[in-house]
């Protein structure tokens, strides 16, 4: 799975918790609430929906691993690819 | 004869003895055997928690053992067109996020900001927006204190968590910020008292929580009434495949094996793989589970945990074709020397606070009512006799109107209903203990999160910890412990698989 790929994924997490918000221009390195108006309840349903959509469980311990989307990236990223070769 | 309008409801007496006969098994016929999830309480927490799970695909059944739901987001209607709000003073802004993220669109467009907020008390008398910018002009302005020292509190305020020091009170932070200005100290916690029950002397940091998501940006209320609010929150339930359930009282919460497995309601037993209560966090505890499921130091804990203050309303509803001039939507007054919580909350009463529901509020009508709220004692009220019982509501109704009289002269004779709920009423409708109006005191918060880890598969949302009260924080909560819940059933032994979107 590409860094792409993954960093989509999470984008369209993010457009159906905020769906007012513009993820045109998301900067990588740039903490996601410095940027967008998203709070620690936004930061919840993201984790929820990974859970949800992608059977990925991030423990709260590591809830700031989330906090840009290059950290979102760089976190989950192997967790995608351990459940791809799951599947496989 | 009594000043109070007759009426059966005004006694929960009489409600008492029906109820037997109300909570039947016929309530939960078509229920299945088994669910996901069994929500106790529909309570703003129970209603999101429901809501938030049932939208993701799991089974849910909300049990609620009053007649309506929404807990003390409440209302009632009498005779001649009258309707009452019990708990629409007003909450932060937050609350439209959380109603559009969580509920629906529509919900949320329905919030609007309160446009005058207005004091009057031996200190001071002044009117204000109620935002960072308002309370800035008020402070340094009529106060005259330095703007400097504004900001710093403020931000102070602000910048305050959860991780913080636990110790300093906020008598303690005004001290610091604001050295025996008890007016300032008045005019900063009076509304905050009103909203959750806490006082001068409960940590610094829930005022500081509390604060400034409440006070940055005004207060806010929801237009078409809390009938409206729940009736559309019932709608979305049942489009999310929620069944819910009214007249259902939970007695027990069954543990097998160690684990939460499902409640008996009604006297009949269903099942589920997770249980969330949204009923006191104590009785949930102590009552519904019962200490022997418990570790002893948790049990200990639980014991320990204390209440917020309960409430007395006064219920002022005008004759038809009678209007007010606009005079502000919320109106705090006092003829206490200072602001003082012990004093807030004495039976003999010398502060309340005013709601006026004009007929903006229920878009169509043309009615007003007024609402005149008190923070009182459970238990100051719980042992009278009921001829004292009828007294007091009487004079807490007569004082109601004659302190309003100072600011609407011709008020009496435009009042048609007049009706009091005291700490009983409340104890009644919600079975809170000590008909707590605003949850726990600080340590309730952990006891509520530390639930699930010492009893797997049962959880708790609602009211606790003063930070997580209101409309706002029991909402926010019930979606913090969604999570958790989520997180159980996704993960459980015994999980189904479960649709991916
Ligand atoms: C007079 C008053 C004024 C208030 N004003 C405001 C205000 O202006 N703004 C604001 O934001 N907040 C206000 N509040 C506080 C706010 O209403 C509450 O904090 C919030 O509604 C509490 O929600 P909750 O989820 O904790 O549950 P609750 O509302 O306490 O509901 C719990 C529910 O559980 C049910 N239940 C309990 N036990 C059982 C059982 N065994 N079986 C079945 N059902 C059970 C109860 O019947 C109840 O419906 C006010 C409260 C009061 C009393």
């Amino acid at each position: 799975m590409t860094e792409n790929e993954v960093s989509k994924l999470i984008l369209d997490i993010i457009h159906d918790i905020a769906p007012d918000e513009d993820l045109s221009d998301v900067k990588p390195e740039v903490r996601l609430r410095d940027q967008l108006d998203l709070d620690s309840m936004d930061f919840l349903d993201i984790v929820m929906e990974l859970r949800k959509r992608h059977q990925i469980e991030v423990p709260e311990a590591e809830y700031m691993e989330l906090s840009t989307l290059a950290g979102c990236v760089k976190y989950l990223r192997p967790k995608f690819e351990a459940k791809a070769a799951a599947r496989a | 004869m009594s000043i109070l309008s007759p009426t059966a409801a005004t006694a929960p007496s009489e409600l008492i003895k029906k109820r037997p006969k109300l909570l039947t098994a016929e309530r939960l016929k078509g229920t299945k055997d088994r669910y996901d999830l069994i929500v106790i309480g529909s309570g703003l927490a129970g209603l999101t928690v429901a809501n938030r799970l049932g939208r993701d695909g799991h089974s849910v059944l909300l049990l609620e053992q009053h007649y309506n739901f929404g807990g003390m987001a409440t209302w009632f209607k009498r005779q001649n067109g009258h309707i009452f709000d019990i708990s629409l003073h007003g909450f932060p802004v937050g609350m439209i996020k959380t109603c559009r993220k969580y509920w629906t669109k529509e919900i949320a467009d329905s919030i609007v900001p309160l446009k005058s907020i207005r004091f009057d008390n031996p200190q001071f008398s002044l009117q204000t927006t109620f935002d960072r910018e308002d309370f800035t002009r008020i402070l340094t302005q009529k106060f005259e204190i330095s703007p400097e020292n504004v900001a710093g509190f403020f931000d102070f305020a602000r910048s305050m968590n959860f991780y913080d020091d636990q110790k300093l009170t906020t008598r303690e932070l005004f001290q610091r910020f604001f050295p025996d200005r008890t007016d300032v100290w008045r005019l900063l916690m009076e509304p905050i008292a009103y909203a959750n029950g806490s006082t001068l002397d409960d940590p610094a940091i829930t005022y500081g929580i509390v604060f400034s998501n409440f006070m940055s940006k005004g207060v806010y209320t929801f237009q078409g009434g809390t009938d409206l609010l729940i009736k559309s929150m019932k709608a979305e339930l049942h489009k999310n495949g929620v069944d819910v359930r009214n007249y259902a009282q939970v007695e027990q919460i069954l543990v097998e094996g160690g684990r939460a497995v499902g409640v008996v309601v009604n006297g009949q037993r269903i099942s589920a793989r997770a249980v969330l209560s949204n009923a006191n966090v104590k009785n949930t505890i102590l009552d519904l589970v019962g200490e022997e499921h418990f570790a002893p130091e948790y049990v200990a804990e639980a014991k320990g945990v204390r209440m917020n203050s309960s409430s007395t309303q006064v219920y002022l509803g005008l004759r038809r074709g009678e209007t007010l001039p606009f005079i502000g939507e919320l109106f705090f007054t006092s003829t206490h020397p200072t602001f003082d919580s012990e004093a807030l909350t004495a039976l003999e009463c010398t502060s309340r606070t005013y709601s006026f529901y004009y007929p903006e509020i229920r878009p169509g009508t043309d009615r007003y009512a007024i609402v005149a709220s008190i923070n009182s004692n459970y238990r100051d009220w719980a042992d009278m006799s009921d001829e004292d019982y009828l007294r007091w509501k009487e004079r807490y109704a007569e004082d109601a109107i004659r302190s309003l009289e100072r600011y609407l002269p011709d008020v009496r004779a435009k009042v048609e209903h007049v009706e009091v709920a005291t700490p009983r009423t409340f104890k009644f409708f919600t079975q809170h203990a000590l008909a707590t109006s605003f949850g726990t005191k600080f340590e309730g918060l952990k006891v509520s999160q530390d639930l699930p880890k010492q009893l797997p598969g049962l959880f708790h949302a609602g009211s606790v910890g003063i930070i997580m009260s209101g409309w706002l924080g029991a909402a926010n909560y019930g979606v913090i412990v969604a999570n958790e819940v989520d997180r159980y059933l996704r993960g459980a032994p015994d999980a189904v698989a479960k649709e991916t979107a």
